[in-house]
Order: structure tokens, then C-alpha cells, then sequence
């Protein structure tokens, strides 16, 4: 179910390594959670993140859902899809639904985050 | 948790289940947006029996019902249902609520929202006891679905030994359905034609199944909680503890209407009289958000510089697509067209004051 290429977070991002970049969005398990998302907050590239912090928020018709960076870097680019097509994110979380592009500040910050299979068991956790 | 006896047939439909007075309740099944869409096009079937079914029963029992409302209970026939309110001496809400008349003048079904049911049955009884009547509460006993949207009749008819074509909004018979002795009503909270149907009946999965089989391929969904709310919103129908609580006036939440003060002494009546004849300081009116963003319930809301209340209700509204939600307001700005501020986390965001229902189906 989850791509064991992605890195995960405790807060449901998951976090694609492309060089010395990331693509970051929201786990299937989150878009699930929302529901239909109409609305996603996306921020302005040039934008410095610490890892942990809002990127921006993502909308559904009942609930609003801070988005958080799992490392440290710089916004590169936002999917501007979204701002037409946000339910992307539901129809395809963890591909054409992604949110931003970092520039990574220091690829050790990869260490605290999940693989799939620690990510799937911290899932099968919450359910209990 | 309680569990509805309809539990297991959500479970099966993969619907996602939470929390919700006390219930275990269907949040979603597909997705609020095609459910709210399926009631607003073809047809959406909901368990709503969760709602509380409280009976007042005696020689006294419409007197006692006149007593509690601010509606006039003395207009009904059996057969005939009407919305009214519980109120509070001070002319707020104990709860909103339906009001069946079974037989005239000695049996009356109140069906209250199961959020209130504990609190409303304690406060009938309280209160009816100077009145020759009993109070029970039927709560746990009922089960009861509702079939909602335009194709409701159609899908419902070959189930049912009722002439539905007959039965007029706000009317109620018993009959069968799927073979299961029910009580059937024209009456919902989603703003389309529809029906309630209770049943006392054990297997309340009978009736699940045959209108989800007569239905589906007529495009019927089940729908859950999540809908629900954002179809009552559009349709401009209160929910107790947003919009409508012990500390709003009937006449506040701009339900007037139900408000008869020439059916004798009830609840609440001095207090409702002299606000009316002194003018309303605040009123409950319907919104749109202009900018970007939705506005959440107990979102600060700001008037000619200054916060003056928070947002009741607030959602996304999938038919009419727009941002709407309900607020009181300051009398002074609530014209339709008057615009004002809603805080949305570290932004205000632009909003305008407009005529409600929201939506409102188009009369046959």
C-alpha cells in the first residue's frame, strides 16, 4: 500500500528524496482522514522551512489540516495544480497530489523520519 | 459507545464510523461531496436512529405539549407532524424538535436530537407533571432511516402498501416497508422531499437492504453524518449546540414562525414578547465567504472594527459551491449585503450577509 521509496512522518507527510531535493505531500492514510479536500494553503517558493513546520494547510468540507515539512530546506515550487484540481491529493496522494518541492538543508534530518513498513505498523497502532 | 441496530450493515459498506452523542455513527461512506450530491440529484438513505423518541400520553397530553412549545401543537390532526422547540422560561432552546400527533388530544411522539434525548426527557417530565400524562422515553427501541432526494418517492413506493403520491410534506402514516411495520413520515433535514421511517421492529436491516436494492440502481447512496450537516446547512436547517442553544431566543435564531403567541400561555411566551416588542439586539443570519477559505465553527467574527460574535455553523456547501455558514450578528449589520470579517486562523477573510435558505429545491 505505501511506497516503500517514500520516507514517512508521524504527522502523515511522506517525503520523496529526488537528488538533493524532496517532494512532500500527504499519505493516503491523511487524505483519508480529510475527505474531500476543496482547499490547499500553498507557500511561495523561497519560503525557508525548519523541518517541522507549516508548509501550508490543506482543506477538506470538514476539517482544516496543517501540513508540516518533515526536514529543513527551502520551497523550490508548489503544485499549482492544486489551486484548480485539489482533490489531486485524494485521487492520487502520493503522485500527482504532491504539494512542494524542497531543496534540502541537511539529508541527516532523513534519519528520523519512517520507511513504509514502520510507517504501516505505526498506522496499525493508531487504529487499536 | 451505543450502537444503532443498523451498525454492521455501515461497517460492511466500508463507511468510516466516529463518535457522535454517544453513537457510533457512519461519518462517511464515498465521500461527503457525492453524497451530498446523490441526495441533491438522485436519492441518499441515512440511519439517523440515533434521534430520540420520547411519547407524551394521557388526557392531558396536548395541553402539556402546548405548554412546552412555542408552536401551535392544538392545529395538529393525527397524522400531521410539525417543527417546534422545547423552550426554556427564558425563551431559549432546551432543543428543537418534531412533534407527531398520534391521537388528538392524548398522544403525542416527540422526536428530539440525540445529543439532548437524556436532557430533554428529564426536562418533559420536570415539567409535565402537573399535567395528567405520562413521559417515556421510546429512544432505544426505535430505529430509524431516512430516504432523502427528488427519486425518494419513486424508490420507496414498491416497498410500501402506503400511497405515498397521497402523502403530503409533513404528514405521516403507518404501513409496511420491505414487510416491516413502520411509521413512515414526508419530513426530513436535508431540504429535499423525503421520508422518515421509523420501526420498533429487531431487524431494521430488512429495510436497509431493500431500499439500498431497489435504489442503487436508480443511483441511491448511503450517506453519513458528514453530509448530513452540510446538507442541513444549505437548507438553512438549525443544529442544536451550533446554531440554535439554552442561550438563543427562538426569535434570535430568526424562527419567529414557530412562534405562536395567540395559542394561550406557553414557555418562554413573556420573554419572547417583550423582545419582540422591544426589537432584537442580535439575529441569527445566513453568510458567504468571499475570499478564499472556509469558515469553522467558533471562528471570531469581526463588525466595524471590533470582534462581535463567532461563526454558528460554517462549511463548505457542495451543491451551491460556495463557503456559507450561519452567525449572530449585531442587528445593525444584518441586512442582506452587509459585509463583515471572519478570522481564519492568522487571516480575515471578507464576508457578506446573504438571503437564506442557501438552497432551496424547486417546488413541483
Amino acid at each position: 500500500m505505501y511506497p516503500d521509496n517514500l520516507y514517512y512522518t508521524k504527522d502523515h507527510e511522506w517525503l520523496k528524496l529526488e537528488g538533493e531535493e524532496a517532494v512532500v505531500g500527504i499519505t493516503d492514510f491523511a487524505q483519508k482522514q480529510l475527505g474531500d479536500i476543496i482547499y490547499v494553503d500553498l507557500p511561495q517558493p523561497g519560503k525557508v522551512l525548519e523541518a517541522r513546520q507549516a508548509i501550508g494547510s490543506v482543506e477538506s468540507v470538514k476539517s482544516v489540516s496543517d501540513v508540516y515539512s518533515p526536514v529543513s530546506g527551502e520551497v523550490v515550487a508548489a503544485n499549482s495544480e492544486l489551486a484548480q484540481t485539489p482533490d489531486l491529493i485524494n485521487k492520487d496522494p502520493h503522485g500527482q497530489g504532491w504539494i512542494v518541492r524542497l531543496k534540502i538543508k541537511d539529508k541527516s534530518e532523513l534519519n528520523n523520519l519512517m520507511k513504509a513498513a514502520d510507517y504501516e505498523k505505526y498506522l496499525e497502532g493508531l487504529e487499536h | 459507545m451505543k450502537k444503532t441496530r443498523l451498525n454492521a450493515v455501515h461497517k460492511e459498506a466500508g463507511a468510516r464510523m466516529v463518535e457522535f452523542a454517544g453513537f457510533e455513527m457512519p461519518v462517511e461512506y464515498k465521500g461527503i461531496i457525492d453524497e451530498h450530491l446523490a441526495v441533491r440529484t438522485r436519492a441518499g438513505l441515512f440511519d439517523v436512529s440515533h434521534m430520540g423518541e420520547i411519547i407524551v400520553e394521557g388526557p392531558e397530553a396536548l395541553a402539556c405539549v402546548q405548554y412546552l412549545t412555542p408552536n401551535d401543537a392544538g392545529k395538529l390532526a393525527p397524522g400531521q407532524v410539525q417543527y417546534t422547540a422545547l423552550t426554556t422560561p427564558e425563551g431559549t432552546f432546551v432543543d428543537d424538535m418534531l412533534v407527531y400527533c398520534l391521537s388528538v388530544p392524548d398522544k403525542y411522539l416527540l422526536v428530539v436530537n440525540a445529543a439532548n434525548t437524556d436532557k430533554d426527557f428529564a426536562w418533559v417530565k420536570e415539567k409535565a407533571a402537573p399535567f395528567r400524562v405520562f413521559v417515556v422515553n421510546r429512544s432505544d427501541e426505535h430505529s430509524q432511516l431516512a430516504l432523502q432526494g427528488p427519486l425518494a418517492q419513486e424508490i420507496l413506493q414498491p416497498l410500501t402498501d402506503l400511497d405515498l403520491g397521497q402523502m403530503k410534506s409533513f404528514t405521516f402514516a403507518f404501513g409496511k416497508v420491505a414487510g416491516i411495520d413502520c411509521l413512515v413520515s414526508r419530513t426530513g433535514y436535508t431540504g429535499e422531499d423525503g421520508f422518515e421511517i421509523y420501526t420498533l421492529a429487531q431487524n431494521p436491516e430488512v429495510i436497509w437492504k431493500a431500499i439500498m436494492a431497489q435504489g442503487t440502481p436508480r443511483g441511491l447512496l448511503p450517506v453519513g453524518l458528514g453530509a448530513r450537516d452540510t446538507l442541513r446547512l444549505e437548507a438553512k436547517l438549525m443544529l442544536y449546540g451550533n446554531d440554535i442553544s439554552d442561550k438563543t431566543t427562538v426569535l434570535e435564531a430568526d424562527l419567529k414562525w414557530i412562534v405562536k403567541f395567540q395559542k394561550g400561555d406557553f414557555l418562554g411566551k413573556a420573554v419572547l414578547e417583550k423582545q419582540l416588542q422591544e426589537g432584537l439586539k442580535r439575529k441569527l443570519v445566513g453568510f458567504e465567504v468571499l475570499d478564499k477559505g472556509i469558515a469553522r465553527p467558533h471562528y471570531p467574527v469581526f463588525a466595524g472594527g471590533r470582534q462581535v460574535s463567532e461563526v454558528c455553523s460554517g462549511t463548505f456547501a457542495p451543491y451551491v459551491k460556495k463557503a456559507i455558514g450561519l452567525v449572530y450578528l449585531p442587528i445593525e449589520y444584518t441586512e442582506i449585503g452587509t459585509e463583515f470579517e471572519i478570522g481564519v486562523r492568522d487571516r480575515k477573510l471578507k464576508a457578506r450577509v446573504i438571503p437564506t435558505p442557501f438552497y432551496k429545491r424547486e417546488k413541483k
